[in-house]
């Protein structure tokens, strides 16, 4: 299924060469921003990549209507500001948006529920790709099933736009929650995994034996303090992504200074406490409950 | 033998499988204290400008060049490249390097990530290490390449001309990915300066 390409003897888009990108983001923290002075801001602050869109998430979920792709002179922007890698997002299924991106040369595409689907049964088909995919996932049959796909990062899909982190920790809980079930599976119980799941079995029978995703396992969708970035890096999440929760906040810019460090030192209660002193009001949150479309439940 | 490995972000674990494989201890360093306690370190491939940055932030940076001008072991992988170079081109402007390898290095020089890539390498330092001299399969992820080497500096191995492993004394940096994989001659060539 792999498609890779080869130039005088260089091989690129090989699966090596996609989740290696993904490698080198751990650890680090990953910003939605919507403009090219934004973008200074998050790399200023520390961030390891962009991700670049028209709106926030918390915008989206506000306007309502129809999400898509962003206006390719606007990624191109973001991309001529930094020198961090640049993330854009595609529509679920929306398979040109994704060949769009990957001609603007983005380094990671984000096939993603925060937009709004174009097709109801299937994903993009990501092998076809020479440009990477992230997913978001809210278990771990989804995330196998993204995976198959030829997905090389997995994220938490939590809800985006909220501000409240409850459904990332439901998320990343039950995807690392199997995991660790699967790993005391006998064989026969590994067929039932499968079947549970519905995903293919030489997956579950990797996680069984490796007792991790076979790609990089970040976190999205309702990050908005150091703390939470420190609670989902402590639950097992190997990076993050903060959509809103940086430039909704009253000051920005010591906010993501903040995550990142909060990020990076989040097993040491002493740093997270200084780091989360004086940064002013994070982004007004929701309810889930009160909420009229949950983007989590978009994907298949 | 406890060799540390840079853990302020990027790709801290696979390197930490490689050199378990090779018998030595990984430690992972994030202040200054746990640099105190290592003989030798590993600066991963991750963002070289938020490592520049939380190096700083961690109050790391002064100690790590004092170590390395000590004589300290180091292996340096892509953004670890940078960060050990004497100068960096394409960067930020207030990215710091330690100088610990007379190199000029050029970031994303091979260019964004759909143009990373895997190659067979010719690395004649091999054979004089006693090591397998087959060539090296390289990951080159938004790989950084060399600009200019000063005369201490020894070319190890190039791609299309640009040299992208490099050694100088007991400091050896490549603008590939040894961890990513199975290979572990690489960090033998670090355990090799240790031991």
């Amino acid at each position: 299924m792999e498609n890779p390409q080869t130039t005088a003897g260089h091989q690129t888009g090989t699966q090596l060469v996609k989740r290696g990108l993904a490698e080198m983001l751990k650890g680090g923290v990953i910003m939605d921003v919507v403009d090219a002075e934004q973008a200074r801001v998050a790399e200023d602050a520390g961030a390891v990549a962009v991700m670049a869109l028209e709106r926030v998430p918390s915008d989206i979920r506000r306007d309502g209507g129809v999400a898509r792709m962003s206006d390719p002179e606007m990624i191109e922007g973001i991309k001529a500001a930094v020198t961090i890698p640049v993330m854009a997002k595609a529509r679920i299924g929306h398979f040109v948006e994704a060949q769009i991106l990957e001609a603007l040369g983005v380094d990671y595409v984000d096939e993603s529920e925060v937009l709004t689907p174009a097709d109801e049964a299937h994903h993009i088909d990501k092998w076809a790709f020479t440009v990477p995919f992230v997913c978001g996932a809210t278990n771990l049959g989804e995330a196998l099933r993204r995976i198959s796909e030829g997905a090389c990062m997995i994220r938490s899909k939590g809800e985006a736009g909220t501000g409240n982190i409850v459904e990332a920790v439901r998320h990343l809980r039950q995807i690392l929650g199997d995991i660790r079930k699967i790993t005391q599976a006998d064989p026969a119980e590994q067929f039932e995994w499968a079947k549970q799941l519905q995903a293919p079995l030489p997956l579950v029978q990797e996680i069984h034996d490796t007792g991790r995703l076979p790609v990089p396992m970040f976190c999205a969708g309702g990050i908005a303090t150091p703390a939470d970035a420190a609670l989902v890096m402590q639950l097992g999440a190997e990076a993050v992504f903060v959509g809103s929760g940086i430039f909704k906040s009253s000051d920005p810019s010591a906010m993501a200074k903040a995550v990142v460090e909060a990020t990076l030192n989040y097993r040491d209660p002493q740093i997270l406490a200084k780091v989360s002193r004086g940064l002013g009001s994070a982004m007004a949150g929701l309810e889930i409950a009160t909420l009229d479309t949950t983007y989590a439940d978009r994907g298949w | 033998m406890d060799v540390g490995i840079l853990a302020l972000q990027g790709a801290v674990e696979p390197h930490a499988r490689s050199l378990t494989r090779l018998g030595a201890r990984p430690v992972e360093v994030r202040t200054p204290a746990d640099l105190d306690g290592v003989g030798a370190l590993v600066l991963p491939g991750g963002e070289s400008t938020t490592i520049s940055m939380l190096l700083e932030r961690q109050g790391l940076f002064d100690p790590l060049v004092e170590r390395l001008e000590a004589g300290m072991p180091a292996l340096g992988t892509c953004a670890g490249m940078i960060l050990l170079a004497a100068e960096v081109l394409d960067g930020r402007a207030d990215q710091r390097c330690a100088g610990a390898i007379d190199l000029v290095v050029r970031r994303n020089a091979f260019g964004r990530q759909v143009d990373s890539f895997e190659t067979d390498l010719d690395i004649g330092a091999f054979t004089e290490s006693g090591l397998d001299p087959t060539p090296f399969h390289a990951v080159f992820i938004r790989a950084p390449v060399v600009d200019s080497t000063g005369p201490a500096v020894e070319v190890l191995a190039s791609v299309d001309g640009a040299p992208v492993l490099c050694r100088q004394g007991c400091v050896i940096v490549s603008s590939f990915h040894p961890e990513l994989g199975d290979d572990l001659r690489i960090h033998q060539l670090l355990i090799n300066e240790v031991t």
